[in-house]
């Protein structure tokens, strides 16, 4: 039993990552990693609205109707993303400035539609709290990759404190702008997976 | 005057380009480029829905969501934003059914050829991304049309663009570890940085 929900939370991380292997919300994923503290906060929102979404629509889960789940499982997201919204507009109003539309956008990423979809609808509350927990980390493994290479090559430091001191203020690590740049979010997560297919070979994909 | 709303298009379509600067609607761009002639399709019906609900949405918030936009009922000083969210994915998902069946009615060929996407659409970030950036930027009625316009033939054009080159791409010989997914991000990071080369055009 315990094995079992180990597995359940453990698989998305490596085995069948959500970014990496299932193309599922990479859509808000590149946008906010340029700082590791704007990393860090969307895969916080994004575990939580998981979780929970995960966790309501299985409750519900004999009681929708099948023709109208994609509503009911939308009007269910939106909720938690408005309060995830909100919370981070309260508590963190600097971060939710840089974020922007980001947030709001958790509604329309695929994880949270897909996993609500696949998973929740036909599987009990706790394994689907944590196959949500699972999911949500590991779409952060990669959010956080993905922004600590980027803040560290791009600015020489790590959530906003200098790691390596710039040439410009006398030190001796010169940035690398284009890691700031949009483009460079394709080219880490591109490289990210073929090191993960290189060490995890089953996940390559069929020549065609 | 039309100055400022070319400038909107032009920023839309290639500057502020919706995949390639803000990587929305990722999933699908990376899902459905693998021809052109779905990649066309699907670029049409973006291009369509965008224009709609963008407009619309800006009218909801305008007239109904903003702080003291209620005074004609008598309910000044009532500030809505904060629904906003729950609002726009409601009109987007309405505009979607309406289309969907207005063209099942009165253009079956283009029904037909767009087929699956039109209900894909809903959940395409795109397409919510390009509301939330007008409510953002406060544009007014007449430049909300021109930006969804703008922001959805941009969308479309790069993902035609990418089909396009990922037909060509199946005759190359790529890394095991990078065939398929791997391959397609870095070629997408590639045509970002062409993309780059549009900014700071400004009319």
């Amino acid at each position: 039993m315990a094995s079992k929900a180990l597995r359940i939370l453990f698989d998305p991380l490596f085995n069948n990552n959500p970014i990496a292997l299932q193309i599922l919300g990479i859509c808000s994923a590149l946008a906010v990693t340029t700082m590791l503290s704007t990393s860090a906060t969307m895969c916080i929102a994004v575990i939580f609205v998981i979780t929970c979404s995960n966790g309501a629509v299985s409750l519900i889960r004999h009681h929708i109707p099948g023709s109208i789940r994609i509503i009911v499982q939308m009007t269910i997201i939106a909720s938690l993303v408005i309060i995830v919204d909100q919370f981070i507009k309260a508590y963190a109003y600097d971060i939710s400035k840089q974020l922007s539309v980001f947030v709001g956008l958790i509604i329309t990423n695929c994880i949270v539609m897909g996993r609500a979809e696949v998973y929740a609808m036909k599987n009990g509350v706790g394994a689907s709290l944590l196959d949500g927990l699972g999911n949500g980390l590991g779409y952060s493994l990669i959010l956080l990759v993905v922004g600590t290479v980027r803040e560290l090559t791009g600015s020489g430091s790590l959530f906003g404190r200098q790691v390596m001191t710039l040439a410009t203020e006398g030190g001796w690590y010169v940035p690398n702008g284009l890691m700031l740049l949009p483009p460079s979010a394709f080219f880490i997560i591109g490289l990210f997976i073929w090191v993960l297919r290189t060490w995890k070979s089953e996940q390559v994909e069929e020549e065609g | 005057m039309l100055e400022a709303y070319l400038n909107i298009f032009l920023r839309a379509v290639f500057v502020e380009n919706m995949a390639l600067a803000f990587f929305l609607g990722m999933c699908t761009f990376l899902a459905v480029s693998r021809r052109v002639q779905t990649a066309i399709g699907l670029g049409i019906a973006v291009v369509v829905v965008q224009t709609i609900t963008v407009p619309v949405n800006n009218v909801v918030y305008q007239h109904l969501l903003r702080a003291d936009a209620l005074a004609w009922a008598g309910l000044g000083g009532l500030d809505l934003t904060f629904v906003g969210l729950i609002s726009y994915i409601g009109v987007i998902a309405a505009m979607v059914q309406i289309l969907e069946m207005f063209l099942d009615r009165y253009v079956p060929a283009l029904y037909n050829a767009l087929g699956i996407f039109l209900p894909l659409i809903t959940v395409n970030c795109a397409i919510l991304g390009g509301s939330l950036f007008m409510v953002e930027r406060d544009y007014n009625f007449g430049e909300s049309v021109v930006f969804g316009f703008g922001s959805g033939l941009g969308w479309a054009l790069a993902l035609v663009a990418l089909a396009g080159i990922r037909e060509k791409m199946k005759y190359s010989n790529v890394p095991a570890g990078l065939r398929g997914l791997g391959i397609t991000f870095i070629t997408v990071g590639l045509m970002a940085l062409a993309f780059m080369s549009f900014s700071g055009i400004q009319l």
